[in-house]
């Protein structure tokens, strides 16, 4: 966790945490070169996992340019062909967060040469969708970019950050949907278990968006606790926040837990 | 979960929410200068709410979102604004 403190760590691991998939993402600045991007990716192959082990963690991480970085289509050329490099290291799972952020047409140029690199390489993908009034749009648009490549499989694909008007097309499409838990922007802990309630616990999970913005690594926990409060049973919860993440991440070889 | 329960765990927070939306309305109305594309949306989403239709939060999140289908020529911001400006 790039982003965050050790503190988070050791919070996580108190509250019953047992590993961290961190993908990559925008840094909250635009980095300069691709050198910049093959820093980060040691630091999210060598350092974290370490960092994370100290208190008992694993650590996975996807590895991606970020959309937010995607309208410059020459660095996410020159990123792309560094991927590949450490495509091999144990802690990586896949390609990701990719996705758009305003849904331009280079964000979506580079998407495409995501998940071409994921369906080149047999990588599980985890799909960024767009904030707010931009999320509706982008997610049908990553819908039909991913739908349009006849290598990728959608239960091989996590849609993350859904929200009450997206989850459901998502999840028709045959893909996992990710709800991202934030205090402000996307899902909040009592939404995310309307939304279980409303459409079933198959190829939905709940993650804590845990960034540069105002955000709460223990969000899982919580709304673990959410559920408890309005009666569902142990099972259900264990199944969304714990068996529905290893179901997901199980594909991917190096993931064991 | 019964209607009693729901209420009995969610009726104070949700209290407290409609009043502070009240207050941020009061806020934007007592402050000088006019408003923008946000605060028209956000009285669009609000009307969502009194329509009486079912999925009020799936509602209100359409009502804020932009509805169009086509790519944008270029991205010039990174940031969200949080309503589409073309909101009628």
């Amino acid at each position: 966790m790039v982003s965050r403190v050790t503190d988070d760590y050791l919070d996580m691991a108190a509250a019953g945490c047992q590993a961290v998939c961190e993908p990559a993402f925008w840094a909250g600045f635009d980095r300069s070169s691709v050198d910049g991007f093959f820093d980060y990716f040691r630091q999210l192959t060598e350092h974290e996992p370490k960092r994370a082990a100290k208190f008992g963690l694993l650590h996975f991480t996807w590895l991606c340019i970020n959309p937010k970085e995607s309208e410059d289509v020459k660095l996410a050329e020159d990123v792309l062909s560094i991927i590949p490099k450490f495509l091999d290291k144990p802690n990586v799972l896949g390609i990701g967060e990719i996705g758009l952020n305003k849904n331009s047409r280079n964000e979506l140029k580079v998407l495409e040469m995501h998940v071409d690199m994921a369906a080149k390489y047999n990588q599980l993908i985890l799909v960024h969708t767009p904030h707010l009034e931009d999320k509706l749009k982008g997610t049908r648009l990553i819908i039909e970019v991913l739908k349009n490549d006849s290598r990728i499989r959608p239960e091989r694909c996590i849609i993350d950050h859904v929200e009450e008007h997206t989850v459901e097309m998502v999840l028709n499409a045959g893909f996992w949907a990710g709800m991202t838990l934030y205090p402000e922007s996307k899902c909040t802990a009592a939404r995310a278990v309307d939304i279980v309630e409303t459409y079933g616990q198959q190829r939905l999970w709940m993650n804590s968006a845990c960034d540069w913005g105002v955000s709460v690594p223990l969000a899982v926990p919580y709304a673990a606790l959410e559920m408890r409060k309005r009666g569902h049973t142990a099972e259900a919860v264990d199944k969304l926040v714990y068996q529905n993440p290893i179901t997901f991440l199980s594909q991917s070889p190096k993931f064991k837990i | 979960m019964t209607r009693q329960q729901v209420l009995d765990l969610y009726f104070m927070e949700n209290r407290a929410k409609l009043i502070d939306i009240g207050a941020f309305i009061d806020r934007i109305e007592r402050a000088t200068g006019e408003e923008d594309f946000r605060m028209k949306a956000f009285r669009t989403a609000l009307g969502e709410l009194s329509k009486g239709q079912p999925a009020k939060a799936r509602r209100v999140l359409l009502s804020l979102s932009d509805p169009t289908t086509e790519p944008i020529s270029v991205a010039t911001t990174k940031a969200a604004s949080g309503a589409w400006p073309g909101t009628k």
